[in-house]
């Protein structure tokens, strides 16, 4: 009994070996011919970023962005769609690089927006560029990414440095501020940008301290702002503990200016610090104003307000619907292309140099007034 | 057997007859063959890409990497938990550890070749847990927890505001393991030989031309060679942790975590061996992070050793069975398969998870493969309450 | 080390130390009393303190509505003790969703501890993310637009649209002490001392301090042990609810994993303290939040996590049981 059964298992492994070998082998897997003389149908625009996770509603406004492009695209073109497909790396560089492996595997993808956060774009940009897939980040900010060599990586915002020395200027210039005191977050965003603003102030600076992300009270922070005397300070990171800091901050009776970059530059950062502590809060963003209906279009495709990166992602799939238009079908077109566009979208005018960075990065502050931020006519820094 | 006996001295005994005889599949050899043939089908994995175990919207061989290294990470930590008995919620930071050492000596600070770091970073690593172990482990065995918490968030926290470590950046440009084959040509080498991949039409398989992998490249496009070492990494992993159970370190091991006050009195140093416990569990979790930092991506950053991932891995010993390596095993794989495998389902992924931590742990509290004391333990409970129950009807 | 910027400010990093801890103790609390009778750390006690936030949250927005309002303490304590108490209702149900999915089952099977930890931390899980994801849970019964104002961005930060300006009492050096200051503090030590007196003199309480000490006695002696793990985890549920309440009064914004960070503070006050102590889970908790301030003003905000754990470290090396030491389960609670 027991070598019948062992023949039986001998029987089965070598069958399935037999029929592993008796079979064909596929084409080639670009099969995307179709009726339409110039449609290439199947085409698709991939997402990378975080999706869920602790900085979702980062991720999920740029998905927004990308989704209200495609529509306005998809319902001016309905016999040639194109398609989406968002890869959820809540943020993680490794689980980034897993799904940039079966990006660059996907043959019908045409180009991604993303990578949303800096440490991802590090840990996969070797993987798309030896690709040779083109991507437009509409969020990655740190300065490194494009002293790599990737010549398929590109972004539509401005990096730390442009920002941080913009916002040195601003508080010299314009704030004429005499001490000012840095706060930066643990994240590798909030600690680039303090940093550049830090060495841009030189000697006017009175003080750092840094936080983390995820932190909610501030009190020693505030003790110390309070304490060096400053009459500004900046803090590098995103809204949810900008907002936080802002409110402790006037709520101990700090009276001079609160700055912070594009991370709090979101509706949020009023609603957490309350009107009256956001009150004359000054944000900057490499990013002009948004055209006024915007918003309205965003939340008639998405069915909630647009908020940080989403007009970067609306932009950043642009540029790639216009190279789908002037009939791009391959990577290597479509990275070209790329570096030649100009143009101007909702965020600004967009040109790319030879490192993926955008050309022209014009840093704006914008300001809280009555209990609005204002995201219409904000200050441009020289 | 009666006739045996009076048969004279120096006769053959006869073999037993047929229905004593053990079954060919129960035997030694048997075994053997079914775990090579197992083992060859791991290996085989990445390549034929079964219909239903493939993760359709993210890449087989990433995942099936990432599998190895949690499943690494689990039998790593089965020793601290399963066989010593030590609650370690703070395992992530041996894990960075042993990826920062690999990073900081490969491409932050020096240049050394991949080979000589990884012992380095093992050692090092070994020594942390030395260092951790040595004040922790006199504390009382609940109180251990959350000083091991403690210290995987004093790890974490140290990288990220320490910019010699790279800080909040991390570190980038990690060399990948040696490759073999001819010089590159463009981006990736080619390798001694491809090997296709095996494309499925319903249940037909296809020879994929377009999907290859070298033999054995480390790139950048390819996960399925770092598969495969991590792989051969494990099983010698195995090994090893089956040598060193089955000594008298393993034996004292159980001596402890069932009664550490009976074991003393019988002159087991107990301190002693759970600081072995610790350290050699340090050092997997080392290899294992080592692993990590020169995966495919080269790139490692403080947010991949978050608190949460000690929970996931303290999830899936426990899950797999606790004190079973072949559970930590399964354990290790499931946490970081069943993910991938239901990315459609995006947003509810997570809220899945912690329903199935919950469903399997009440459905099943001994684990997947629970060890073989527990299985014996609870056949010797089932039988007792058998027993009573009779005595009570009768 | 910056001893002069301690020095100076000596007692403004304090007394809002002092605050800080108050909120850990309260929650460290509930930790305390469910490991004081089962043994077991509770760690999904994080999500009901979260849910507790959520409620005040929500509370506020029924009530008042989205506009943001700055008021003072005094125009807003009518809400706010409404506030309360649905904060407390909620945080004893989830508690008691908590204590009927994730530990029953498992205790009546005498499963090891390890097991009914891993049961805790899906049970954190699930009910974090079921607040992830609440506004897809909102659509599927059609009330997304409806509830539009308490589901939508679900992931993204809630925040109570009343912010509440702490107005300065009196000083105490160079600092002005608050009314929020002396609230939470004062909340905290009188719902400790009203715990510290229910675990002492009524039937429950020594009900609850008999299961600690021989939860077989305890059964002998007639004591229903189902009944006082239900009031053990609901009376848990009710600190982390007025623990809830302070937080939204002194920080204002709350979000799906706003738990978990605290919740662990929180476990390690209540280590610190003495686990299963309930003036200790108190204690620790100052203790924990002074540390915190002081540790951020000597060596910079971003270490003052590495000086906590060093702390605890360092308490459970001269005092292996905590600064209090001893359980639940002795008289002297």
């Amino acid at each position: 009994m027991g070598t019948k059964h062992n023949l039986r298992i001998l029987a089965a492994v070598s069958a399935a070996g037999l029929a592993l070998t008796a079979c064909g082998s596929t084409g080639s897997s670009n099969s995307s011919a179709s009726s339409s003389s110039d449609c290439v149908s199947g085409q698709t625009i991939a997402f990378l970023g975080a999706t869920t996770g602790p900085n979702g509603a980062l991720g999920q406004n740029m998905v927004g962005g990308i989704k209200l492009a495609l529509d306005d695209y998809n319902k001016a073109h309905s016999d040639c769609t194109v398609a989406f497909k968002p890869f959820d790396s809540q943020g993680d560089p490794d689980q980034a690089t897993t799904l940039a492996t079966q990006i660059v595997g996907d043959d019908s993808i045409i180009g991604l927006v993303g990578p949303g956060f800096s440490g991802e774009s590090l840990s996969t940009g070797k993987t798309f560029s030896a690709a040779g897939l083109p991507s437009i980040s509409p969020s990655a900010t740190n300065v490194t990414i494009t002293q790599q060599g990737w010549p398929t990586w590109h972004r539509v915002i401005g990096n730390d440095s442009a920002q941080g020395a913009a916002v040195a200027t601003y508080l010299k210039d314009t704030a004429k501020a005499k001490k000012v005191f840095v706060v930066s977050d643990d994240s590798d965003y909030g600690k680039g940008l303090a940093g550049y603003v830090k060495s841009g102030l030189g000697s006017l600076v009175a003080g750092t301290d840094s936080v983390a992300t995820g932190q909610t009270d501030f009190s020693a922070t505030v003790t110390a702002v309070k304490s060096s005397g400053a009459d500004a300070m900046f803090y590098g990171g995103y809204y949810s503990e900008a907002g936080l800091l802002a409110k402790q901050l006037r709520q101990a009776g700090y009276k001079g200016l609160f700055m912070s970059g594009d991370g709090s530059e979101d509706a949020q950062f009023v609603k957490i610090a309350g009107a009256d502590a956001a009150e004359g809060a000054i944000l900057t963003a490499p990013a002009g104003p948004a055209p006024a209906d915007f918003d309205a279009k965003y939340q008639a495709v998405n069915s909630s307000p647009s908020g940080l990166y989403s007009t970067q992602s609306f932009d950043a799939t642009n540029i790639f619907l216009a190279g789908i238009d002037a009939g791009k079908t391959d990577h290597a077109d479509m990275n070209d292309f790329i570096g030649a566009y100009t143009g101007t979208g909702v965020s600004g005018p967009i040109a790319f140099d030879e490192n993926g960075d955008i050309k022209q990065s014009a840093i704006f502050a914008y300001k809280v007034a009555n209990g609005k931020l204002d995201t219409e006519n904000p200050t441009p820094i020289k | 057997m009666s006739t045996s006996e009076t048969q004279p001295r120096g006769r053959r005994i006869p073999a037993p007859p047929a229905r004593f005889q053990v079954p060919w599949l129960r035997t030694r050899q048997a075994r053997l063959l079914m775990i090579a043939i197992g083992i060859l089908l791991a290996y085989a994995l990445p390549i034929v890409r079964p219909p239903i175990l493939t993760t359709p919207d993210s890449d087989f061989g990433g995942v099936l990497t990432s599998m190895t290294s949690y499943a690494l990470v689990a039998v790593g930590l089965n020793i601290v938990i399963g066989y010593a008995g030590l609650l370690d919620l703070g395992y992530v930071g041996f894990y960075a550890v042993g990826a920062y050492t690999t990073g900081v000596l490969t491409a932050q600070h020096w240049h050394w070749p991949f080979l000589l770091v990884l012992p380095v970073a093992i050692a090092v690593t070994m020594v942390t847990g030395v260092i951790l172990g040595a004040p922790t482990l006199r504390v009382r065995g609940d109180y251990l927890a959350i000083v091991t918490l403690g210290f995987g968030e004093i790890i974490r926290i140290t990288i990220t505001n320490t910019p010699w470590l790279g800080g909040a950046a991390g570190i980038k440009d990690i060399p990948a393991p040696p490759s073999l084959g001819p010089d590159p040509v463009g981006v990736d080498q080619d390798g001694l030989f491809q090997i296709p991949h095996i494309a499925w039409n319903g249940l037909t398989p296809l020879i994929d031309n377009d999907h290859k992998t070298p033999f054995l490249v480390f790139g950048v496009l390819d996960a399925v060679p770092y598969y495969w070492l991590l792989l051969t990494v494990l099983l010698i992993v195995l090994v090893a942790d089956i040598l060193i159970k089955e000594s008298r370190v393993g034996r004292a091991w159980e001596a402890t975590r069932e009664d550490e006050e009976a074991a003393e009195l019988m002159g087991v140093p107990t301190f002693r061996y759970k600081l072995l416990a610790f350290a050699l569990g340090a050092a997997i979790g080392g290899l294992a992070g080592s692993m990590l930092a020169s995966g495919q991506g080269g790139f490692i950053s403080p947010t991949s050793f978050l608190l949460l991932y000690s929970l996931l891995f303290v999830a899936a010993v426990i899950i797999g069975g606790a004190g079973n390596r072949c559970g930590a095993i399964v354990g290790g794989a499931l946490v970081a398969y069943l993910p991938e495998r239901f990315r459609g389902l995006s947003d509810w992924r997570l809220l899945i998870f912690g329903i199935a931590l919950m469903v399997i742990v009440t459905f099943r509290p001994q684990g997947l493969l629970p060890p073989r004391r527990t299985r014996r333990a609870m056949k010797v409970e089932a039988e007792i309450e058998e027993l009573e129950g009779e005595g009570v009807d009768a | 080390m910056n001893f002069a910027f301690l020095f100076n400010n000596f007692f403004e990093l304090t007394i809002t130390g002092l605050a800080l801890g108050a909120i850990y103790g309260l929650v460290a609390l509930g930790y305390t009393m469910v490991y004081g009778v089962l043994q077991l750390i509770n760690f999904a006690h994080s999500e009901v303190f979260m849910f507790g936030t959520f409620a005040v949250a929500w509370v506020v927005v029924f009530i008042h509505g989205t506009d943001s309002a700055t008021q003072g303490l005094g125009p807003t304590l009518g809400i706010l003790a409404i506030a309360f108490v649905a904060a407390c209702l909620t945080s004893a149900a989830i508690a008691a969703l908590v204590e009927r999915l994730a530990y029953r089952p498992l205790m009546r099977r005498g499963a090891p501890k390890l097991i009914i930890l891993i049961s805790a931390i899906g049970m954190s899980f699930t009910l974090a993310e079921v607040m992830g994801v609440r506004d897809k849970l909102a659509g599927w019964f059609g009330l997304q637009v409806r509830l539009a104002d308490y589901v939508s961005q679900a992931r993204n930060v809630y925040s109570s649209p009343i912010t509440i300006n702490p107005h300065g009492l009196f000083p105490i050096g160079n600092y002005r002490v608050t009314d929020v200051d002396l609230l939470i503090i004062g909340s905290a030590v009188a719902m400790m001392v009203v715990l510290d007196q229910f675990v002492r003199r009524t039937r429950l309480g020594r009900g609850i301090r008999a299961v600690a000490q021989d939860p077989e006695s305890a059964a002998l002696m007639g004591v229903n042990s189902t009944r006082i793990v239900q009031a053990t985890f609901l009376i848990g549920g009710v600190m982390a609810g007025a623990a809830a309440t302070l937080y939204m009064i002194r920080i204002g914004s709350t979000r799906q994993n706003a738990g978990f960070i605290l919740g662990v503070k929180a476990f390690t006050a209540a280590v610190m303290g003495g686990i299963g102590n309930l003036r200790g889970a108190l204690l620790g908790g100052l203790v924990l939040g002074v540390a915190e301030n002081w540790g951020s003003a000597l060596f910079g905000t971003q270490w003052k996590d590495v000086v906590a754990f060093v702390l605890l470290i360092l308490i459970l090396l001269v005092r292996p049981t905590g600064i209090l030491g001893e359980s639940l389960a002795k008289a002297r609670v």
